[in-house]
């Protein structure tokens, strides 16, 4: 399965969840499927996707966050899956969609097909933390949301790149400020 | 003594309602009091750039964010301050110490003591040195500052402040 289409089926399963999507192609395949006021489109600092979602669960704990990473995301920012277990966030969910390589700068290799992400979020303190197939992906959302976080659900992806995918048209600033109006609804 | 009640009272006075960090020798008297009292909710992160992501976090999610880091920190922030914080608008108070001051301190905190005030140039964000007669004032002015620009904004800490001694 394409990396966009595993998108599509996590944006297709969310409520009122917030989202806060990392940086690079998965941003830009979550425009496409659907935009929304309560999505967080990272366009730049790549890793930090994870530390703010685990800002904006903290702050508002009554809310469920759901932070849509992939892997060279992850290992970049790989010391904030402590924080996330440490913090123990009931409302952080963490979907990792990985294809072993850096997808928006031409498919470079990740490390990640020789390390177990899912293994490193359940010893930093993740109540669950599972591999799951891409086949299953759709099927196990509706679950995954009501899940006590922080939980990871990690899903392995194919490489490649929808042709021609828009860049996200919201200004920076118009992003942050409808995403805080969602949070603050 | 330290001003470090003081500065806490400022803070608050302020509105800041969410604190994270990683910690340098010249706070330590303000992240013993985040540790020993929990009502801060004090975050402690693993990295500096990690806290500058919570606190832009937190403050889209209706929150005021103060992060504490060495000046050390600021190199590692970059990024997170211009690719995130500055193009999004989304300001924090980045209550950054002043190791190095002077050329008088370990070797690796020679270079980043001497460029630090330059570093906030460079990408242009407002700073201000925090002393030890005016700090209310010093935090109301910065906070000021910050809210105007909508960027984050550094309060720079020296020795001597915030600490009793090095």
């Amino acid at each position: 399965m394409l990396r966009a289409e595993a998108v599509k089926h996590v944006v297709d399963a969310l409520g009122d969840e917030l989202l806060v999507a990392c940086n690079g192609m998965i941003g830009r395949e979550v425009f496409t499927a659907k935009d929304r006021e309560s999505s967080f489109y990272m366009i730049g600092s790549m890793g930090l996707a994870l530390s703010i979602g685990l800002g904006v669960a903290l702050a508002r704990p009554t809310r469920r966050v759901l932070v849509l990473d992939g892997d060279g995301n992850v290992l970049m920012g790989a010391g904030v899956l402590a924080s996330a277990g440490a913090a123990g966030a009931r409302n952080l969910l963490h979907v990792v969609l990985d294809n072993e390589a850096h997808g928006s700068t031409g498919d470079q290799s990740t490390i990640s097909g020789k390390v177990r992400l899912e293994e490193i979020a359940r010893a930093s303190g993740y109540r669950w933390a599972e591999r799951v197939p891409a086949e299953r992906l759709a099927a196990e959302m509706p679950a995954f949301l009501r899940r006590e976080g922080p939980a990871m659900l990690l899903v392995k992806v194919d490489k490649g790149n929808m042709h021609g995918i828009a860049r996200v048209t919201h200004e920076p600033p118009e992003i942050a400020r409808r995403f805080a109006r969602a949070c603050q609804a | 003594m330290p001003k470090t009640t003081e500065f806490l009272s400022a803070l608050e006075a302020q509105g800041y309602d969410f604190f994270t960090g990683v910690p340098c020798s010249l706070l330590k008297g303000v992240i013993r009091r985040f540790d020993a009292e929990p009502r801060w909710g004090y975050v402690s992160a693993v990295r500096e750039d990690s806290a500058v992501g919570l606190a832009a976090g937190a403050w889209m999610a209706g929150r005021k964010p103060a992060v504490f880091l060495q000046n050390s920190g600021l190199g590692v922030c970059m990024n997170a301050l211009v690719s995130l914080n500055i193009i999004y608008e989304i300001p924090a108070l980045l209550v950054t110490t002043w190791r190095g001051e002077g050329g008088k301190d370990a070797p690796e905190h020679i270079v980043m003591g001497e460029i630090m005030t330059r570093y906030f140039d460079l990408i242009d964000l407002p700073w201000r040195v925090l002393r030890k007669d005016a700090v209310a004032e010093d935090v109301a002015a910065i906070t000021q500052e910050i809210a105007r620009r909508k960027v984050p904004g550094g309060l720079i800490v020296p020795a001597g402040v915030l600490d009793a001694s090095r």
